[in-house]
């Protein structure tokens, strides 16, 4: 099956600034935020929401990076991972309101290691989580606070984030095989 | 990675790659929680036929900041001196389910035996065989070296350009041979400086420039001075006529010490024979790394265990 555009440049905006608008209702103003982004696409979309946010509220906040690969559950299978840089900013996460990003949520393993992660470094308040792309399929007790696009999928479906900052261009496409449930 | 027995065998891309794992290791060596749960259910083995306490509590503190299980077996009192041989050794090793085996032995090649004899199907790391080679050592010497030049931009990068002059007892060093091929590896210029007694038979043809004089050697730049330690121990014949000679030809003591640049590193991997191959004002000084290159040692060698033992072993069912 051919790969399918289902949310361009625009959409992808769009979506961010929603999702930015969210964060701040829900925490009544920026007072404590933290944005930290998971490797790899993760991190830009924090950068990009944490600037949102700062210009919306005209508060400034902190974005970083919080890398999961020492707690995934399957560092014994398939290839060794490369862990990527955490960093945390320097008000660390004691006491304040953490929002993790990333870029597709799928079966809910890396967030589960993104917890446990986040607990090492410090007690953040409240923990909420964002993601551009919520594609379903979870395999844990986790539900999204913030999402771009929901995208019911096959399992045989491939979701493809494309970012400037990364990739050199910016969409999010589907490709592979659909099932019967979602055509 | 499946074993990491010299550094001859690293690429440049693979040893760059393990220092760059060291500064995610080194970040979390700061938090408060200064554990990972990467290598939880697995078993580390450090099995050590020769004393040394700073390269196994080294080795003990990685594994187990990565949650690995580490069982320490010393040679001293064990069925060893009762005449066990290091094939029945290693079985009993596998037996009790290593997944890594940590290995210091006097014997060259050791390490290199375990690791191809099909005794034990374990990732062995060497931890010092003999005259031979001494990996993590260099790794923690290459990474001192790149987080005093670089920083905290050190990530990916090599150490083109560096000039590194080596002192002392070349020819018992395990810890010279390592750096010669890691360093060179990683695009530094190495210069050996020692008396010629203290030279290995071969030496011409390592990738580094041999002298015999400290003071013009010193002349010219150099980006950092490592110090070796003269191993007594393994001297069986004069190499020198004395310590006080040695110490005035080849030790590194203040007056030499003034004459490095700005910015010039000090090294030593420990222990130090203050005043004989260097001075306390050396080994003291802002340009010296002795105690970061501790630290630093264990964060490279959580990096290699980790290298080691995540995702499916290569080679194995």
């Amino acid at each position: 099956m051919p790969e399918r555009v289902v949310l361009q440049q625009a959409d992808i905006a769009r979506a961010l600034t929603r999702i930015s608008h969210e964060i701040l209702e829900s925490n009544r103003g920026a007072d404590g935020l933290v944005i930290l982004g998971i490797p790899t696409r993760g991190v830009i979309l924090a950068q990009r929401i944490a600037a949102l946010v700062s210009e919306i509220s005209g508060t400034p906040v902190e974005a970083g990076a919080l890398d999961v690969t020492m707690y995934r559950d399957d560092l014994s299978r398939g290839r060794v991972r490369t862990p990527a840089p955490t960093h945390i900013p320097a008000g660390g996460v004691d006491g304040r309101v953490v929002v993790l990003v990333d870029d597709v949520l799928y079966s809910g393993r890396t967030i589960r290691a993104a917890l446990d992660a986040l607990g090492d470094i410090g007690r953040p308040r409240v923990v909420r989580l964002a993601a551009l792309v919520d594609r379903g399929h979870r395999e844990l007790p986790i539900r999204p606070d913030f999402v771009g696009k929901n995208l019911p999928s096959s399992q045989l479906e491939r979701i493809n984030v494309r970012l400037h900052e990364a990739d050199g261009q910016e969409f999010v496409s589907i490709d592979g095989q659909a099932d019967e449930a979602t055509r | 990675m499946r074993h990491l027995l010299s550094t001859r065998d690293l690429t440049r891309d693979a040893a760059v790659n393990i220092l760059d794992v060291a500064e995610d290791m080194a970040e979390v060596s700061t938090r408060e929680v200064k554990k990972l749960p990467a290598l939880r259910s697995k078993t580390v083995v450090n099995l050590f036929f020769e004393d040394s306490t700073r390269t196994r509590i080294s080795f003990e503190a990685a594994a187990k900041r990565l949650s690995a299980d580490v069982i320490n077996f010393s040679a001293k009192g064990s069925s060893v001196s009762k005449g066990e041989s290091l094939k029945d050794t290693a079985q009993t090793l596998a037996a009790i389910g290593a997944d890594a085996v940590v290995v210091r032995h006097g014997a060259s090649g050791a390490p290199q035996t375990l690791a191809t004899s099909g005794w034990i199907d374990a990732g062995i790391v060497n931890a010092g065989d003999g005259t031979h080679e001494h990996p993590t050592q260099a790794l923690l010497d290459a990474f001192t070296i790149r987080r005093r030049l670089h920083g905290a931009a050190s990530r990916g990068r090599d150490l083109d350009g560096v000039t590194v002059t080596i002192v002392g007892d070349v020819l018992h060093s395990r810890v010279a041979r390592s750096n010669v091929w890691l360093l060179t590896t990683l695009g530094a210029q190495v210069r050996l400086v020692a008396p010629p007694t203290l030279l290995p038979v071969g030496v011409s043809s390592w990738p580094a420039t041999v002298s015999y004089d400290l003071d013009s050697s010193l002349e010219q730049a150099t980006d950092v001075v490592m110090m070796l330690r003269v191993q007594s121990e393994r001297m069986h014949a004069a190499f020198f006529p004395n310590a006080r000679e040695y110490s005035r030809w080849w030790g590194l003591d203040d007056a030499r010490l003034a004459q490095l640049g700005e910015g010039s590193i000090v090294m030593h991997p420990g222990p130090m024979n203050r005043g004989f191959e260097i001075s306390s004002g050396a080994a003291d000084s802002k340009a010296s790394t002795v105690l970061e290159q501790v630290s630093n040692g264990v964060s490279v060698r959580m990096a290699v265990l980790y290298l080691l033992l995540s995702g499916e072993r290569e080679g194995l069912a």
